[in-house]
Formats: C-alpha cells, structure tokens, sequence
C-alpha cells in the first residue's frame, strides 16, 4: 500500500504525516509513506488545499487535519 | 455583564484605584480580553459550519467559466465563506485558472478571502462596533472586485509562469459532509484556530491596554489625524510586514483610534495588514512572473489607499 501526504511544509502537512504514521503502525498493515511537496503533483491529483492524504492513488482527504483514527479507516 | 466583572477584578480583587493608569490598563485588559475570547469562539465556530458548505473545489465550479463583472462579484463574495490558508494559495490558484476561472476572477478572489476573514471581523465588530465591520467588508468586497477587474483588463496571463498552463489537473470528488461531520470540522477549525492566534491577541490587547492606560487622549491626532496626507500610505507600507498578527494588531489599532488616528487611516491600515502579505507574495512567486506579482501588489495597494483617503474625507 502507498499512502502519500500532499503539502509543502506547513505545520498541519507535518502533524498529518505523523497521524499517518501513528495509524499505520497501529493498524499492523504494509504501507511506504511518501511525503509530497512538488505542487505539480499535487495538483495533478486535484487537490486544491493542503494538507491532503491519497491511499494508493486515491485522494481520501484535504484541507484538513484527518486524526489516526480516521486514517486507520482508510487503510 | 463584563463591564461589572472587569470593575470587579481591577478595583476589588487587586485594589486598583479607578481613574488611575494602572486601575484603567487592568480593567481596558480583563473586559477586552474576555470579551473578544467570547466573541471569537462563538463567532469562528458558526463561520466554519458555513464555510463547510463551501470547499474550494466548489467555488472552483462556480466560478469556472464566468464573465467580468458578475465573475469578480462572486469571487469576492466567495472569497468570504471559502476557506484560505496563503500555504494553500499556489494549488489554489492552478487549480483556478486552469479549470477556467478567468485571471481577474482568481485575483479578486485571493485578494478577498484573506482580507474579509472572520477573524478580522470578529475583532472590528467588538472593538469598534458593527459601522466600523459593515465599512471594512463592503470596501473589502469593492477593493477585491475592482482590483481583479483592472488585473484582468490588463491581460496579463502570459505574465503567469509558463509552466502553469501545461499542467494537467485532477479532478475530486466532493465529498458531502454529514451533519455531525460538519459540527467535527466545525469545532476542530475553532479549536485549532484560538490556538494558533490567542498569543498575539492577547499581546495586542495587553500593548492597547497600556497605551489606553498610560497614552494621552489625541496624542496621535498630530501624526495620524485627518490632516496628515501621508499618514494613509505610510500606514499601508508598515502593514505589508505584520501579517501573520492580524489578530494581534487590531486591538493595538482599537486604541490608536481613540487616541487621534483618523477612520481612513485605520482601516487602510488593516486591510495593508490582512491583504498584502510577504509571506503570501513569496508564495505566489512561484506561479506569477515578477510583472504580475507586482501589478497585483500595486494595484491592491492602491485600491487601499484610495479607501482610506475616501473614508478620511467623509467621515
């Protein structure tokens, strides 16, 4: 599974990459976690506020802060 | 209410004599502070239920193809309810133009939606009454229309980074948020708000309680009153720096009012201070070519200027 984190460097981009991490390892599943700051590809994806979350490709969630708890629920 | 409680913790609790500098900073201090932290929490909790009906992906659809005109009004008015962070500015505005918001509509819209923020209103409306907030928004709305409509009768998209126009966008989904999510994001967005900003609001209630407190009646009236004519763009220039303390510096500004600043003055002031920001302007340097990084600067700063002129002259 490949879970990227969409954000250049704000303080909500980095707390949410560490939510990520928290629910991945809680969750016990196989998952790399990129960190995405290169606008085009972010903007590629649509996405149109920061931070946001893709699972496998898949934009779940932006413009907000998602908490581990919700990020599990993606997995 | 407060008035009662903010007497009572100044002149009993600690024993400070009303009418003294001390007694009067306190009292300015307990009463500003409690009422603007009231006023903040309801008012940022309602502004984000509102703002959950309009994430930018929607505003995106709204506005893509529209003409002049009706396309700038709407921006601006957008630009109010659709949640803007400037670290988001970038995404935004390719996303904006290359679904086919025209350029003017995208500027109207970036110069609106940090200028008429809740959080500035919240604080006018407390500090100087609802006049004050009603003046600052509609000549928000009118500087954010006007100044989009002139950048976008200069035609200047190819003063847009070339790499902009290439770029393909993806598309979201917009996901529809249940009730309870809405109330989530809702008490999250205040919470996480309140944290980042009551350090500099209550810094700035603290330096305008001083200067309430120890500052003689219109001893700014001489540099700042109506008959200084450059006291407007000189308080347009030390906006520019102080953005991220917006909410620090209105009640700084409360008070400089009531000792002599003119009304034009300050509102020309604050919109400096929420519209032209540096750390937006090396933001958006990465998608706009110098020329046009520039023309949106001056024209924005103009329009202010002119705004403060006007409401010197009429009121």
């Amino acid at each position: 599974m490949k879970i990227e984190i969409l954000g250049a460097g704000c303080a909500k981009c980095r707390k949410l990459y560490e939510n990520t991490v928290e629910a991945v390892k809680q969750s016990g599943k196989e998952a790399v976690i990129v960190k995405v700051d290169d606008i085009k590809k972010i903007v590629e994806y649509g996405v149109m506020s920061t931070p946001a979350i893709v699972v496998n490709g898949e934009v779940k969630a932006s413009g907000k802060l998602v908490s581990s708890d919700e990020i599990r629920s993606m997995l | 209410m407060l008035k009662i409680f903010a007497d009572y913790v100044a002149y009993s609790l600690f024993g400070l004599r009303p009418g003294t500098h001390l007694g009067e900073a306190t009292n300015f201090f307990i009463y500003d502070t409690i009422k603007i932290f009231l006023l903040l929490t309801v008012i940022i909790f309602v502004v984000a239920i509102i703002r959950s009906q309009f994430p930018p992906e929607k505003t995106k659809q709204i506005l893509s193809h529209k003409r002049e005109y009706i396309g700038n009004v709407l921006a601006a008015l957008l630009g109010v309810v659709t949640p803007f962070c400037s670290c988001s500015a970038v995404p935004l505005f390719i996303g904006f133009v290359e679904s086919g918001v025209p350029l003017g509509v995208t500027f109207s819209f970036l110069i609106s939606s940090p200028m008429v923020n809740e959080v500035a209103l919240i604080l006018l409306y407390g500090l100087f009454g609802w006049k004050i907030a009603a003046i600052y928004i509609s000549s928000g709305l009118i500087v954010a229309i006007v100044a989009g409509f002139i950048i976008g009768r200069l035609k200047m998209e190819r003063y847009v980074q070339d790499y902009v126009w290439q770029m393909q966008v993806g598309n979201v989904e917009i996901t529809k948020l249940t009730h309870r999510e809405k109330i989530e994001y809702a008490r999250g967005y205040t919470a996480g708000l309140l944290k980042k900003i009551w350090p500099y609001v209550l810094v700035g209630i603290g330096i305008g309680a001083l200067i309430h407190g120890y500052a003689p009646e219109n001893f700014l009236a001489q540099y700042a009153g109506k008959n200084n004519p450059f006291a407007v763009p000189l308080a347009v220039l030390i906006g520019v720096p102080l953005y991220s303390n917006a909410a620090g510096i209105i009640p700084i500004v409360h008070v400089l009012m009531e000792k002599g600043m003119a009304v034009g003055t300050v509102l020309a002031f604050m919109m400096a201070v929420t519209a032209l920001s540096l750390p937006e302007a090396i933001i958006l340097n990465n998608v706009l070519k110098k020329t046009l990084l520039a023309v949106f600067f001056g024209t924005v700063a103009v329009a202010i200027v002119i705004v403060g002129y006007l409401f010197n002259a009429i009121l």
